[in-house]
């Protein structure tokens, strides 16, 4: 095993254990906008698509990064906007209780 | 890692530093309402620098396609996501984001079919075995995603599917999948093991889904969220990228951690919900309860108890939803609130058909947020309610859940609207509820039904309480 995978999965791990202490402070009132959130990060595989389809690794190589570059974008563009549209109804009161 | 890296290497990795540190105080900003937007513009301002960062890479040498994946794919996410073209309605919010997720997938599976063809039989094990991972969990969300997306908009039927020895065929081709990734590794000259794992890894998304009803379809979108998340973090081992194992690892926990939560807040296990096709044979052991009858009562006199009212908490549920009636709830209880009557709503976590539906269902009815309470936070205020008025929830209001341990549902936590001096349920009609099980509360003598259509039904309350 060389260096390189260990530190990889020490990065693994640690963003594992961040993720769960963020994530379990959020309350159950936004669940869904994280839900929506996380979707829209999963497009981060737009990482690896872009240089598909940018290399010089054959036209086979472009056409699949294409449609890959096509499929995250959707995800992340649409479940940002999505996710915020949810958040922009979470209103407080402003009315005065009697 | 060995020697000094090339500036641009620099630059770039610098770039997906602060990229890795905004998704995560993005997701720190979820923690409140008021920081939630802001926090996602710092999410989305992170993915934007992985864009810029990744552009930088050495091994891009042409941007024609690049460009147009971008466009196009902007273009198609802004239509899906401005409410300018097609509005995805709120209730519809599940199956958009499953079917989210396989696109995200299909390009996770792509990347590393593709990648794999570069590389072919000169491909490290370790360098194989993520990418083994990453097309593996990759076809199985995007078929598992679309199955989702199918039953949930009821293309397909909601209903489980099942078929002999299902849970022990999944589990053999599960096995059998592992293997063939193992064998794929270990000689990657062997491509035909890579891709008989990837085909397999799509009919297991399918099998998978299949036998799960559709009350359990979000706790499986939340598993697919993580499959999707850990594809994505194999992509970043494979291709020694540090900001996607951090962004697919903490995508991988937001979905198992709701998958949890939602499994706890139905009382049942993981390998239940997934294994268990719940609803379909298991509803024989609601045993009817007999305690007493159904009384009705008229909108008339269901005005005359509200308005009269101290507290009033309001229990909505899936059927109010269906019927899009959280407008017309809204106006009912403005109405209450004018005559003085406390407000509350009670909301089960899960009430709706994702964890936290409801609270966005009625935000967009504009419901102030600090109106809707949790369950353990409203709990003990039913005994001082007045009146519980119940809008299509059912089995979340059941007493089963506390005292019979006979019932499906025994355990599960529930909202306490017995305690309430009086009960108003609204129902479209006699029939149990989505689990197939009987409810004791709607036979207690505290308990009044007023059927009908929820949508309609809260529009005659609306429109009595005005003579009241």
């Amino acid at each position: 095993m060389s260096l390189t995978i260990v530190i990889q999965i020490y990065v693994f791990v640690l963003a594992g254990v961040v993720g769960y202490q963020v994530i379990s402070r959020v309350p159950p009132l936004l669940h869904t906008p994280l839900m929506s959130a996380a979707n829209a990060i999963t497009g981060i595989s737009l990482v690896g698509s872009l240089v598909a389809a940018g290399a010089d690794h054959g036209r086979l190589s472009n056409i699949l990064g294409f449609i890959a570059v096509i499929c995250a974008t959707v995800n992340v563009v649409g479940g940002f906007l999505i996710t915020d549209r949810m958040l922009k109804m979470f209103r407080r009161d402003t009315r005065k209780r009697s | 890692m060995n020697g000094e890296l090339p500036a641009r290497e620099l630059v770039i990795q610098a770039i997906y530093l602060v990229s890795s540190v905004f998704f995560i105080l993005g997701l720190r900003g979820l923690s409140g309402p008021e920081k939630a937007r802001g926090g996602m513009a710092l999410a989305s301002a992170g993915m934007l620098l992985a864009v810029v960062g990744t552009l930088l890479h050495a091994d891009i040498v042409r941007y024609d396609w690049i460009i147009a994946g971008l466009l196009i794919g902007s273009f198609i996410g802004v239509v899906i996501g401005r409410p300018l073209f097609i509005t995805v309605p709120m209730t519809a919010m599940p199956q958009w984001v499953a079917l989210s997720h396989a696109a995200g997938a299909v390009a996770a599976t792509l990347v590393g079919m593709n990648e794999f063809i570069h590389l072919g039989a000169a491909a490290s094990p370790g360098t194989m075995a993520a990418l083994g991972f990453e097309v593996l969990l990759g076809t199985l969300t995007v078929t598992g995603s679309v199955m989702a997306f199918g039953k949930l908009q009821e293309i397909l039927p909601g209903r489980p599917v099942t078929w002999p020895l299902q849970n022990v065929g999944n589990l053999i081709l599960a096995g059998v999948a592992l293997a063939l990734l193992v064998v794929a590794a270990v000689n990657p000259s062997l491509s035909w093991a890579f891709w008989t794992m990837a085909i397999l890894g799509g009919l297991l998304g399918i099998l998978m889904v299949l036998p799960i009803g559709g009350a359990d379809m979000p706790v499986v979108i939340s598993l697919l969220n993580a499959y999707a998340g850990l594809s994505a973090s194999a992509m970043g081992f494979a291709l020694d990228n540090n900001l996607l194992i951090i962004v697919g690892a903490l995508d991988g926990t937001s979905g198992l951690l709701l998958s949890i939560l939602m499994c706890k807040a139905m009382n049942r296990s993981f390998a239940n919900v997934l294994f268990g096709a719940f609803g379909a044979p298991g509803a024989a052991s609601a045993k009817a309860v007999g305690a007493g009858e159904m009384k009705e009562i008229t909108p008339e006199d269901a005005a005359v108890r509200l308005a009269y009212a101290g507290l009033v908490i309001v229990v909505p549920g899936y059927g109010l939803a269906v019927a899009q009636a959280q407008h017309t709830l809204r106006e009912l209880t403005d109405q209450l609130e004018r005559r003085g009557v406390e407000v509350k709503y009670a909301i089960h976590p899960v009430a709706g058909r994702m964890p936290g539906h409801m609270n966005v269902l009625l935000a967009e009815a504009n419901v102030p947020y600090d109106r809707l309470y949790d369950m353990e936070e409203v709990n003990g205020d039913f005994e001082r309610a007045d009146v519980a008025l119940v809008i299509g929830a059912n089995d979340v209001v059941n007493p089963a859940a506390r005292s019979d341990p006979s019932s499906p549902i025994y355990g599960m936590p529930i909202l306490d609207v017995d305690k309430s001096r009086m009960v108003i349920v609204m129902k479209r009609g006699r029939g149990a509820g989505f689990a197939g099980i009987e409810n004791a509360l709607f036979n207690d003598p505290r308990t009044a039904m007023l059927f009908g259509d929820a949508k309609s039904s809260l529009a005659r309350l609306v429109t009595e309480l005005k003579t009241v």
